[in-house]
């Protein structure tokens, strides 16, 4: 044991605090405060001021300790940024897969140290461009990716054996990754060489971002199908970003974002632990993804919280050896649903913050949002201020010259417990059901986060949440943003694109391997060989998809309100 | 009202979809068009589906539709939520899990609010289900949550009435004694592959066959089945067991439209009659607020309830009773 | 069976984006203003929501779309209501909607567009004031 405060100087300092609470009340300053209840944007309340009472269980050695050493509550590398800084990775994609290509190049020479993919909704969902439920919605959110020839025409020119790539898909997360595979052979690059991640995080979708296309337990076998070939060939790929950050924009709390995610975390190495794998294989693959919301120390703590979390979880209940299979590294997001399409230069300030709590908070990497991605996709110019942060974060600030600053705080130290012990709690509730798959079909984190959402709306409608800019300092003269209009031909052109290559290949060979992985699917070997062969041959996203479809069914919303 | 009854005989989806607003809204000129429906009604096959909040009962409703469509058969559903006590308002929910039927020109969905009129609900639905029948529609799925009398006097007019239950719901099943077994001709346990369904299984044989004398003479014994609404499971049997069951009702009950036979009218006639009397009674006292004044009185102390009640009708049988 | 006509409302997603944060929110506003909400869930091609929107004698439609797919699938409501006679069912629409794009969308046939920062009673009160049962 090693206690914070031994007796003696806790029972001084104790005697100190209550002796400055009978002056606050002698001074009646007690009752005349600002707000009548202080609260963050979770609605956890805050007290007036946090002193050694409240670490006084405190054992520094079990619950901070040291970076790199369990329970990593102050990191995960041994000297954090002092060492390299974090990965400043920016979500881009757009229109057509050259269109995003040049967008790619542009932010390598920006700076910017990793990519990260964003697709269209077509893709996202499984659907090539020529697809009747595509229309009105190709290369409008992301890059719309249908063959290889689009996978390759993304990542032309650019060093993909030196780079890591991020792409964020979910239901084709192993047709897309097939694709790359394949891209990166016929460039003549081995698939242990590459590098990147696939968030391919379904659990999450049903929880909370709605992506979805078959139902639960497949797509949880396809995940764990990309997990396990990951681990025996493609060891360098994270095949897994666990995400809280959807089941936040979805409007959960910081806890339930916590707790969510560490859950569906469990759930994805008890299904690799099914298929034989030894924990210490896959998970140190395992990547997270989190949101940084308003609420500075409240998002702290939830990191720190988080990874120390994750390391109890990793050792103490699955039993893990190597150390890297503790850690839990993550990357960040500031929280698109916090900006404002009002004063829209005010984004540019909150995610600032949002930024700085992640980066205090010990992130891996980091997407700062541009101040006017909550209007459109963001303009050249909105990306680079908003890397621009990041690096005066990083280079300005000084905040990155020590490790965990704000390590210690009485504040943080305490808001880091109780939300480490509020998400055990519903982590607790969720095995008590049965594990993350039973809860979601129950609709329990579904609903909590509806619930949620609607309490936090009805907050900020009364005035008891502020948000400067709407509810508060509005202001009725509108600000133009300079706005990123795409090309409306794009999505004819895409059209073409694709039903030419559909035209020239090969039919007899792609029937043989789109049956291959109708085979695979149904006898439960692992579908990513016969994909990489399909992707090769030709075969569309969809057509791959079509086969996913076809053998277990269609999920369709449940509908919680 | 003849150009309205034309047109839902003609399968009009626009019309019937009015007519129905129409019913629910109490519009009085609907009685018109109903009238002249009649004579269209009595061809559908009536099932009521009902069961606590949870169980699952829209994924079977969707299940069960697809399996008619499959058949030929074309399928009209009503699905009725609850009314919020609070605002009034509802959130009609039901359909989301039947969306995928909606472009389908053999299907017509309409979600219903209870909204706590009296009685009012199990007339309305009963209109509702006879547009549809004269709209064409071969079966007609009523789902309710059973938990008020209304809800069940609504599947209780069904030719078919499935009680939904899940595994481990032991209080539930407690409510179904004391409320609504009588009306179950088939029970469907769903979500069946959960811990618990040869528990739940257990506990409904022995309720059912604690009524053993009611089933001798060949009368019909409920079954109990096993359902997994989600992936298609054990529905096939459930619409063979429904299928047994039609054939069941027009042995006893001859050829005979259902809803034509003598108990049902007498009784469907009764309920109709005290519904339009609580109707021509109170309803203009409700919508002036007069009612609501007396209720107040009574509250208040000021009034008891005899009095009030003689007060409300009096004036309008014009004699004591 | 008392003589009250009251507002149906219907709340749908068209298109891909599982963005339904804002459309839950909407539907439990609706509801707790006294109106019947029928909502759709996700995904839903514009046909599909015109088909429920007419059987289930809805007097508003209230679209959310938040992927930059309202261009095209808030106008294609409006016109297969038109192809249907059933223009006299209102459309509004609400989201990520720039700017610009709300006279176009209002062109096409849609009375309101809702942009992010309303607040749900603003909306309950333009529904009040404009939308009657008809």
């Amino acid at each position: 044991m090693a206690l914070t405060f031994d007796k003696k100087v806790f029972e001084d300092i104790k005697k100190a605090e209550d002796r400055w609470t009978e002056k606050l009340k002698s001074l009646k300053v007690d009752t005349c405060e600002r707000l009548e209840r202080f609260s963050t944007v979770s609605d956890r309340p805050i007290d007036r001021i946090y002193s050694p009472k409240d670490i006084r269980e405190q054992d520094f050695d079990r619950d901070i300790g040291f970076p790199a050493e369990f329970p990593f509550t102050r990191g995960v590398q041994p000297n954090m940024y002092r060492g390299r800084l974090w990965t400043m990775r920016m979500f881009a994609g757009l229109g057509t897969a050259r269109d995003t290509n040049k967008r790619f190049h542009l932010l390598v020479k920006e700076g910017q140290t990793g990519l990260s993919t964003a697709f269209d909704m077509p893709t996202l969902m499984g659907y090539d461009s020529d697809s009747q439920r595509a229309r009105g919605e190709c290369g409008k959110c992301g890059v719309a990716i249908d063959t290889l020839k689009d996978m390759e025409d993304l990542f032309e020119g650019l060093p993909i054996d030196k780079i890591t790539t991020s792409m964020t898909i979910n239901p084709p997360a192993s047709v897309v990754w097939a694709m790359y595979i394949a891209m990166a052979e016929n460039r003549g690059i081995d698939r242990n060489v590459i590098g990147g991640t696939i968030q391919n995080d379904m659990l999450k979708e049903f929880i909370a971002q709605k992506t979805f296309m078959c139902p639960p337990i497949p797509s949880v076998r396809l995940v764990t199908d990309t997990v396990e070939f990951g681990t025996r060939e493609v060891p360098r790929w994270n095949t897994i970003s666990i995400s809280g950050y959807h089941i936040r924009e979805a409007g959960s709390t910081a806890v339930q974002e916590l707790a969510f995610t560490l859950g569906d975390g469990i759930a994805y190495t008890q299904e690799a632990l099914k298929r034989g794998l030894d924990v210490d294989d896959f998970a140190p693959r395992f990547s997270f993804f989190f949101n940084s919301h308003l609420d500075f120390f409240e998002e702290i703590a939830k990191f720190r919280a988080a990874r120390r979390m994750w390391g109890k979880i990793m050792k103490d209940r699955f039993k893990a050896k190597n150390p890297r299979s503790w850690w839990l590294r993550f990357h960040t997001q500031t929280a698109g649903c916090s900006l404002t399409a009002q004063q829209p230069y005010n984004n540019v300030v909150r995610t600032t913050l949002q930024a700085l709590a992640a980066v205090l908070g010990g992130t891996q990497s980091l997407h700062t949002n541009s101040l006017d991605e909550v209007l459109a996709i963001p303009t050249e110019e909105a990306a680079t201020i908003a890397l621009r942060t990041q690096q005066i974060i990083a280079e300005e600030s000084g905040v990155a010259n020590t490790i965990d600053p704000v390590g210690g705080s009485y504040f943080i130290e305490k808001l880091t417990n109780q939300l480490e012990e509020e998400a055990f709690a519903i982590i607790q509730k969720i095995d008590d059901m049965g594990g993350m798959l039973s809860a979601i079909e129950k609709n329990y984190p579904q609903q909590e986060i509806a619930d949620a959402a609607y309490r936090y709306q009805r907050q900020v409608d009364s005035g008891e949440k502020t948000v400067v800019g709407v509810n508060k300092y509005a202001t009725s003269e509108t600000i133009p943003v300079e706005m990123l209009e795409l090309d409306e031909e794009l999505e004819r052109l895409q059209i073409e694109k694709t039903n030419r290559i559909k035209e020239q290949r090969n039919s007899a060979r792609l029937r043989e391997c789109l049956d291959r992985l109708e085979d695979s699917c149904r006898s439960a070997t692992n579908v990513m060989q016969p994909l990489i062969d399909a992707v090769k041959a030709d075969a569309t996203l969809q057509e791959c998809c079509d086969v996913y479809r076809k053998v277990f069914g269609e999920y369709r919303d449940p509908g919680i309100y | 009202m003849k150009e309205i009854a034309e047109k839902v005989v003609a399968g009009d989806v626009r019309t019937v979809a009015r007519l129905i607003r129409d019913i629910d809204d109490g519009m009085p000129h609907v009685r018109d068009a109903l009238k002249r429906l009649f004579p269209h009604t009595g061809r559908a096959y009536v099932i009521g589906i009902t069961g606590a909040p949870g169980v699952g009962k829209s994924t079977l409703v969707d299940q069960m539709i697809s399996h008619l469509r499959k058949n030929g058969k074309t399928v009209g559903v009503l699905a009725v939520d609850p009314t919020s006590p609070f605002s009034g308002g509802a959130i009609l929910g039901d359909r989301v899990r039947m969306q995928r039927h909606s472009m389908d020109e053999g299907v017509f969905i309409r979600s219903l609010a209870t909204r706590g009129h009296f009685g009012g609900l199990t007339q309305s639905t009963r209109s509702a289900i006879d547009v549809l029948d004269a709209m064409g529609k071969d079966y007609i799925l009523v789902e309710t949550v059973g938990v008020g009398q209304d809800e069940v006097d609504v599947v209780r007019s069904a030719h078919t009435t499935l009680i939904i239950v899940i595994p481990g719901m032991g209080d539930d099943i407690q409510a179904i004694k004391a409320g609504i077994l009588e009306v179950g001709d088939i029970f469907v346990i769903n979500k069946a592959d959960r811990d618990g369904t040869d528990k739940t299984m257990s506990d409904l044989r022995l309720m059912i066959d604690m009524d053993q004398k009611k089933y001798k003479d060949g009368k019909w014994k409920p079954p109990i089945l096993k359902t997994q609404a989600v992936f298609d499971q054990g529905v096939k049997e459930l619409m063979d067991t429904i299928e047994e069951h039609r054939l069941y009702n027009f042995k006893t009950h001859g050829d005979l439209p259902f809803r034509k036979r003598k108990d049902r009218v007498g009784q469907e006639l009764a309920e109709m009659v005290k519904a339009r009397l609580i109707e021509e009674v109170i309803g203009g006292l409700v919508e002036s607020g007069a009612f609501d004044m007396v209720v107040e009185e009574i509250v208040s102390g000021k009034l008891d309830p005899y009095t009030a009640c003689e007060r409300i009708v009096i004036p309008v049988l014009g004699k004591r009773p | 069976m008392v003589q009250k006509r009251r507002l149906r409302v219907m709340v749908a997603k068209p298109g891909l984006d599982g963005h339904d944060r804002g459309a839950r929110i909407i539907a439990r506003a609706f509801r707790d203003a006294g109106f019947e909400v029928v909502y759709t869930g996700l995904h839903q091609t514009p046909e599909q929501i015109v088909d429920a929107a007419i059987q289930e004698d809805v007097d508003l439609i209230g679209l959310s779309s938040l992927a930059g797919a309202h261009r095209y699938l808030f106008p294609r409501v409006v016109e297969i209501l038109r192809e249907r006679k059933a223009e006299d069912i209102m459309v509004c629409g609400g989201g990520i909607v720039p700017e610009a794009d709300i006279p176009v969308m209002k062109k096409a046939g849609l009375k309101e567009i809702f942009t992010p920062g309303t607040t749900l009673d603003s909306i309950v009160a333009w529904v009040n004031a404009n939308v009657k049962p008809r």
